[in-house]
């Protein structure tokens, strides 16, 4: 689904990413973790097509696509999805309107009719459920006075809406208690398909606990440092990130 | 990135006026010339009542001696005023004294989206008054407004048939020594609207004109009047186009509105005569004098107004509050692109006692234009108890642009609180990412946080009038991002 090879990226004149290479298939979940500053938003930026970040070198195919001639809109059409680490405002945009918007923007790319206001208020319903989110959020402007659990979770009520084949959580689990964390991570795998594939990007092996990853990847200092199972997760919380660090000075 | 914006905002802004069409249809029109015999003919030619004559030709000698004002941050051309006709009626080709309508006339409506056809109106309905160029085409639901005392029809009709009511209130509010513009008007006024709301009737639909300039080289000179009595309550709405033309045309009118005690008028406006080409060519000059009395004890005026079109706008809805206890909201969004300028605001007049004041003011710049608030907060030394809040934001689509605020507070007296709060903003980045991201456009997402940062007016508008509101601001603007 999703080819990275030797990618380098930079951001003001400043190399964040230094070679990345990473494949990611269908079905499977991979978790990119590392310590803070080592590029993993950047990464997640850069897949979805920010244009703060600069691609200096490499390549990204998915699904046999170059995705780094497509718009950030396209990429979205085309079911790349981010759940932003810090979501942002937009005043007065009921969430309804913004939804309504982003659906019929996806069908139009694939030849389709726009939503009926009624279907579309029944798929609302039946995604705000997943998330546990109350029918006032239709109603309120996007992420405006949202709490930063709200905020997760709204995210993640527009992953169930869109659907996408490749999924990106940027630090979904950063400020989440417990009960929110159970909550996100629920929604996330209920919306886990064979066909469709994740990426969890986070500091922390919690959220693990609940999205269970095949394949775990560590990044540092702009590289994917190692790859392994599950285990590897583990051994991170119980050692820090330390042994890493000075492994690969 | 930056060239390709500058390219949306190119191709977007250079969207087609969707309402610049001209109907091909016989109009009767004067020569072209303003003159106290061109005072005279529209009068004889409405056969009015010798009273209002002298009233015009009063405004016109006034006029003649006032200066065009040259206060607002507006860069006006020079109006040769004898290079306009002041009056042009369009030919309708059905018997005389027939109820029925040109089709060529209901055809255009229709393309307006205005429905001249009872049968065809809204659900709930809503009534019309059409004004193309000098006259009142048709008054829709009159004989229904009738049964319960409200009288709606063209102001002509109301000169002839309540000649009283005219006579009482027409100039009492804005008189024709108000302004250059309005003295204008007062001399050559042609039609425009008549509202009476009887004593505790509220108005069961909603009334509106729709003001269509047709004729080219004419100048639109309308008049409305509406009167509230004590415990009525109406809405109205008031909607505008013209053809597109490379020259500009004169629109100045005046709108005066009479609270009793406990009465409540709503007035909505949505703003769209021809803006000009986006090099600046063209488009309507709209001097307009907007002014509400809250004369009773209670009462309540709310204007609400979106403004998109025009070449120039210079406008300033107020209220005055006399009553005790009465209240006055201005809730505006004000749009400039290309080479628009717009110079608008309002003026709150507190005498009355534990009067109150809300004003709202959003100003969208994009292009090369230029847009102004100016309004006044004035408080009487005997009005005690007053309380005003302002608020006046203003949102950069491009560094071309120009967005300024000029607040002027007049207080008199101590107890009054006044606050006013100013806000200068641009559509972030990461706003337009964030839309991009979820697959919206960047072209459509920069209609929806536009219309997200107007909401707070445009929810003021009935229904109808604020989906054409939300649409005129996407087209308007979509894509300007500077």
């Amino acid at each position: 689904m999703l080819e990275i090879k030797n990618l380098h990226a930079e951001i003001n004149g400043k190399e964040i990413l230094k070679g990345i290479n990473l494949t990611v298939k269908e079905g499977e979940t991979h978790a990119i973790m590392g310590p803070n500053g080592s590029g993993k938003s950047t990464l997640s930026s850069v897949l979805v097509g920010d244009p703060k970040f600069k691609v200096t070198q490499g390549t990204i195919t998915y699904n046999g696509k170059n995705l780094l001639e497509l718009e950030p809109e396209d990429r979205s059409r085309e079911g790349i999805f981010l759940s932003f680490q810090y979501p942002v405002e937009i005043p007065g945009v009921s969430m309804v309107n913004f939804m309504r918007a982003a659906v019929n923007a996806h069908r139009e790319y694939n030849g389709e009719q726009p939503v009926s206001a009624t279907d579309f208020l029944r798929l609302t319903r039946q995604k705000r459920k997943l998330l546990e989110l109350d029918g006032k959020l239709a109603s309120r402007s996007v992420n405006e006075g949202f709490s930063g659990g709200e905020k997760k979770r709204n995210e993640i009520f527009q992953m169930a809406m869109l659907e996408p084949k490749l999924a990106i959580l940027d630090e979904t689990d950063s400020g989440l208690d417990i009960d929110a964390l159970r909550i996100v991570a629920n929604g996330v795998n209920k919306l886990k398909t064979p066909q469709n594939a994740a990426i969890v990007i986070t500091h922390y092996q919690r959220l693990l606990d609940y999205i269970k990853p095949d394949i775990v990847h560590v990044l540092y200092n702009g590289q994917i440092v190692k790859t392994d199972g599950p285990e590897l997760a583990q051994l991170l919380e119980k050692n820090g990130y330390d042994w890493i660090k000075s492994e690969f000075k | 990135m930056e060239e390709e914006k500058n390219n949306i905002i190119q191709e977007v802004t250079g969207n087609e006026y969707k309402y610049g069409f001209e109907t091909k249809i016989d109009t009767f029109t004067f020569a072209k010339g303003l003159s106290e015999n061109t005072v005279r003919l529209i009068s004889e030619k409405k056969k009015e009542p010798s009273w209002l004559l002298d009233f015009r030709l009063k405004a016109f000698r006034t006029w003649e001696k006032m200066e065009m004002p040259n206060w607002a941050h507006l860069h006006i051309p020079e109006i040769d005023y004898q290079d306009i006709i002041y009056y042009a009626e369009p030919k309708q080709q059905i018997a005389e004294g027939s109820q029925d309508i040109d089709p060529e006339l209901e055809k255009t409506f229709d393309k307006l989206g205005i429905p001249l056809n009872e049968r065809g109106a809204l659900a709930g309905g809503m009534a019309v008054d059409a004004v193309m160029d000098s006259v009142s085409v048709r008054t829709t639901f009159k004989d229904t407004l009738a049964s319960k005392g409200i009288i709606f029809c063209s102001f002509s009709e109301a000169v002839q048939h309540h000649p009283d009511l005219i006579r009482k209130h027409m100039g009492s509010i804005v008189s024709y020594k108000d302004n250059y513009f309005a003295a204008l008007n007062s001399a050559v006024f042609s039609d425009g609207s008549f509202v009476y709301i009887p004593k505790g009737t509220r108005c069961p639909m909603e009334l509106s004109t729709y003001f269509r300039i047709n004729a080219a080289n004419t100048g639109q000179f309308e008049r409305t009047l509406i009167v509230a009595e004590d415990d009525s309550y109406v809405s109205y709405l008031e909607g505008c186009t013209a053809p597109q033309r490379s020259e500009n045309q004169l629109h100045a009118a005046i709108v005066e509105i009479s609270l009793a005690e406990r009465a409540e008028v709503k007035y909505s406006t949505v703003q769209n005569w021809y803006p000009g080409d986006k090099n600046g060519k063209g488009g309507i000059y709209n001097f307009v004098t907007k002014r509400a009395l809250c004369a009773g004890e209670g009462s309540k005026i709310s204007w609400t107004q979106v403004e998109t079109g025009s070449a120039i706008t210079w406008k300033y809805p107020s209220c005055i509050l006399k009553g005790d206890n009465s209240v006055g909201e201005f809730y505006s969004v004000a749009v400039t692109n290309n080479y628009q300028q717009a110079d608008t605001g309002t003026k709150m007049i507190h005498i009355g006692k534990n009067t109150s004041s809300t004003i709202v003011s959003k100003g969208i710049s994009a292009g090369h234009s230029e847009n102004s608030y100016r309004g006044l907060v004035k408080v009487a030394p005997n009005a005690s108890g007053v309380r005003n809040h302002s608020q006046c934001d203003s949102l950069l689509l491009s560094t071309t642009c120009g967005a300024h605020t000029f607040p002027y507070n007049d207080i008199r007296n101590e107890t009054a609180i006044v606050e006013h709060e100013a806000t200068t903003s641009k559509i972030s980045e990461d706003q337009l990412f964030y839309c991009q991201q979820r697959g919206i456009s960047v072209e459509e997402a920069i209609g929806l946080i536009v219309n997200g940062y107007a909401r707070e007016v445009t929810k003021k508008l009935p229904m109808e009038f604020a989906v054409e509101a939300q649409r005129l601001l996407a087209v308007s603007l979509e894509g300007s991002v500077g």
